[in-house]
């Protein structure tokens, strides 16, 4: 009746930019016990002019903030190699460090730069990793999150997802009844955040595709809900639902196809599926109590989701083919918005014990439970595409801030703006 | 036709009060906290409502074309309570709302015209798209109410904001009470 699939562009109420924003910076609040010792030397450079980042550093930053390595320190370095034949393992030995990483940047033809990094195994005196790439130099710090996956993944053996990014939603409160709502993107160590919506009326729930190039969330800039398609790149947006009741919670499917949803448009809060090319919708449950908070199985058949039809709510999935329901969570009286790990072994969500909420992550083989958080009112969920890490948003102080969890819960930092309160992070896929 | 539609809404508030009745101990307690906040709010609607008086009369003549009645209604409803509480996690509407809604549906009745939009709302606590269905279930529970008496579904419509827009903003159980609520606003009287 009201499916009007309108194409816009730029709506009264709100405007699109660019601009730079305050960024999010770190705080490590826990890390492992024993983290592995690695050193970064800084690279080497011979150019005039400065370069705008400093690699090493960048490096540096993303294996200490995934908790499992110890950096040292530069001061403490005796020597800056920065080609192999430069290395004194025995220093670095002595010096603690078990892994080494160099490199350095170089011009390149048509201004560009070039920037060489090596691995080595101190203990085994190896060469473990030696690549090279060639960037822009505004592209330094993307280089710089390269390597840093490299080396992860080498030490690790899981993929890095340090060249990721975060999309979240900021607000502040002006006035008595005057608000104002941005929806951000940023790398996902905090950098470069940039504004792509702004408006007064409500921005929630936010959701990647899964090639990383649209954004779908939700909008209230008409003063009613709505959901919304946008190009991360070109910024074009398109209304994709404007129901009576309900439109929220989008979900890309893994095959990017599809968008699960809530509509009430039949008069209760239930799922749908809307296939996007054909904007068909499917309705997928039928139940009077509250449905809502779907996102997809890694294999794109199931469809997890909250639902109160129990008397409390609790997270149950469905087989899209054969409408089988089952019930996941046990465990507390309140547990919502789960999503899979990409395995599918594990459930992380929002779980309430002793009416304290945080984000815990339940075995789906064992059914064992574990709550991975001790901040307050913990909320928002997103795992990072490797599995290893979970951003979610939580409290501090009278302030919304975002956090990450490692998905064992031995890993914990912060991300605290200088303003506003920021919330509903969601990780993006790897990026190309 | 009227008496079925009342012994309809008593059957309703029956059930309410029965709900109500079987909550937990800490909803009780919510419950009772959130009372205590209504009755103040109850003063306070008062006072601010004698201070209004210039205000109602100039809209009763302005919409006074037709029957006494009309500007009776005019009046009364600018004096009623249109934020309605709920307890955590529950849309059932509150007998101490029963009154004011009542009062509202006539006014609706007797103003075929009159648009009604019920803006539900729900405390910080818990997911957030779950909380917009919270929000939505307290609108709907609110329209139902009037629906019940008689009131054509045409004049109300429901929007939730879900823990999106706090009328206060706090962590404490002072603030949660007054965010869980169902806000009536007239887009057109």
């Amino acid at each position: 009746m009201t499916r009007r699939l309108s194409a816009l562009l730029f709506g009264a109420l709100l405007f699109i930019a660019f601009g730079a924003r305050a960024e999010l910076t770190i705080e490590i609040t826990q890390g492992v016990d024993e983290p592995v010792p690695v050193a970064v030397v800084p690279f080497g450079w011979a150019g005039t002019s400065a370069l705008s980042e400093d690699v090493s550093k960048v490096v540096a930053a993303d294996l200490y903030r995934s908790g499992l390595f110890k950096m040292m320190d530069r001061a403490d370095m005796l020597s800056f190699p920065t080609r192999s034949e430069q290395v004194y393992f025995r220093d670095w030995r002595l010096g603690g460090q078990e892994y080494l990483v160099i490199g350095r940047v170089l011009p390149a033809a048509g201004g560009q730069l070039r920037v060489e990094f090596e691995l080595h195994d101190v203990l085994k005196e190896q060469r473990l990793l030696g690549e090279q790439l060639t960037v822009r130099p505004g592209s330094l710090r993307k280089a710089a999150h390269y390597i840093s996956d490299k080396v992860y993944e080498k030490l690790t053996g899981i993929p890095g997802a340090f060249s990721t990014e975060i999309v979240y939603v900021t607000s502040k409160k002006l006035g008595p009844d005057e608000f104002n709502y941005q929806l951000q993107l940023a790398d996902a160590d905090g950098a470069n955040a940039r504004i792509i919506l702004e408006s007064r009326e409500p921005i929630l729930s936010p959701s990647w595709s899964r090639d990383g190039k649209r954004i779908a969330y939700v909008s209230f800039e008409t003063g009613r809900p709505a959901i919304y398609l946008q190009d991360k790149q070109s910024g074009a947006r398109e209304r994709v639902t404007g129901f009576r009741g309900l439109n929220g919670a989008p979900a890309w499917s893994p095959d990017g196809s599809r968008l699960a949803m809530t509509l009430s448009k039949d008069g209760n809060p239930e799922i749908y599926v809307l296939d996007i090319a054909s904007r068909q919708f499917q309705r997928i449950t039928r139940h009077y109590g509250i449905d809502t908070e779907p996102t997809w199985s890694a294999d794109g058949r199931s469809i997890i989701f909250t639902s109160n039809r129990g008397g409390m709510p609790q997270i149950y999935s469905i087989e899209l083919e054969s409408g089988w329901v089952e019930r996941l969570t046990f465990e507390g009286d309140y547990n919502a918005r789960g999503s899979l790990t990409q395995d599918g072994r594990h459930l992380v969500m929002v779980h309430r014990n002793n009416g304290v909420f945080h984000i815990a992550v339940q075995d789906l083989k064992t059914g064992r439970l574990d709550v991975l958080t001790e901040t307050y009112l913990d909320e928002s969920p997103s795992i990072a595409p490797n599995g290893s890490m979970v951003i979610y948003g939580t409290q501090e102080g009278t302030r919304e801030v975002l956090a990450v969890v490692s998905i064992d819960g031995t890993v914990k930092y912060k991300l605290p703006s200088r303003e506003g309160n920021v919330r509903e992070p969601a990780w993006s896929p790897y990026l190309q | 036709m009227r008496v079925g539609n009342l012994s309809k809404a008593m059957a309703i508030a029956a059930t309410v009060v029965w709900a109500a009745g079987c909550s937990t101990t800490s909803s009780t307690s919510d419950s009772a906290d959130s009372m205590d906040q209504a009755d103040q709010r109850a003063e306070q609607d008062a006072a601010a409502a004698t201070g209004a008086g210039a205000g109602e009369s100039m809209q009763g003549s302005q919409m006074g074309t037709d029957s006494s009645a009309m500007d009776q209604g005019a009046a009364d409803v600018t004096d009623l309570q249109t934020v309605f509480y709920f307890d955590f996690d529950r849309a059932v509407v509150k007998s101490e709302a029963f009154e004011a809604l009542t009062a509202h549906a006539q006014y609706l009745l007797d103003n075929p015209s009159a648009k009604a939009v019920l803006e539900g709302h729900a405390d910080e606590r818990g997911t957030r798209e779950y909380n917009m269905a919270l929000g939505e279930r307290r609108a709907k529970a609110v329209s139902r109410y009037l629906t019940v008496q008689g009131v054509p579904g045409q004049q109300i419509e429901t929007v939730s904001y879900g823990e999106e827009r706090p009328a206060v903003v706090g962590h404490s159980e002072a603030a949660w009470s007054e965010n869980r609520r169902v806000e009536l606003k007239y887009e057109s009287r």
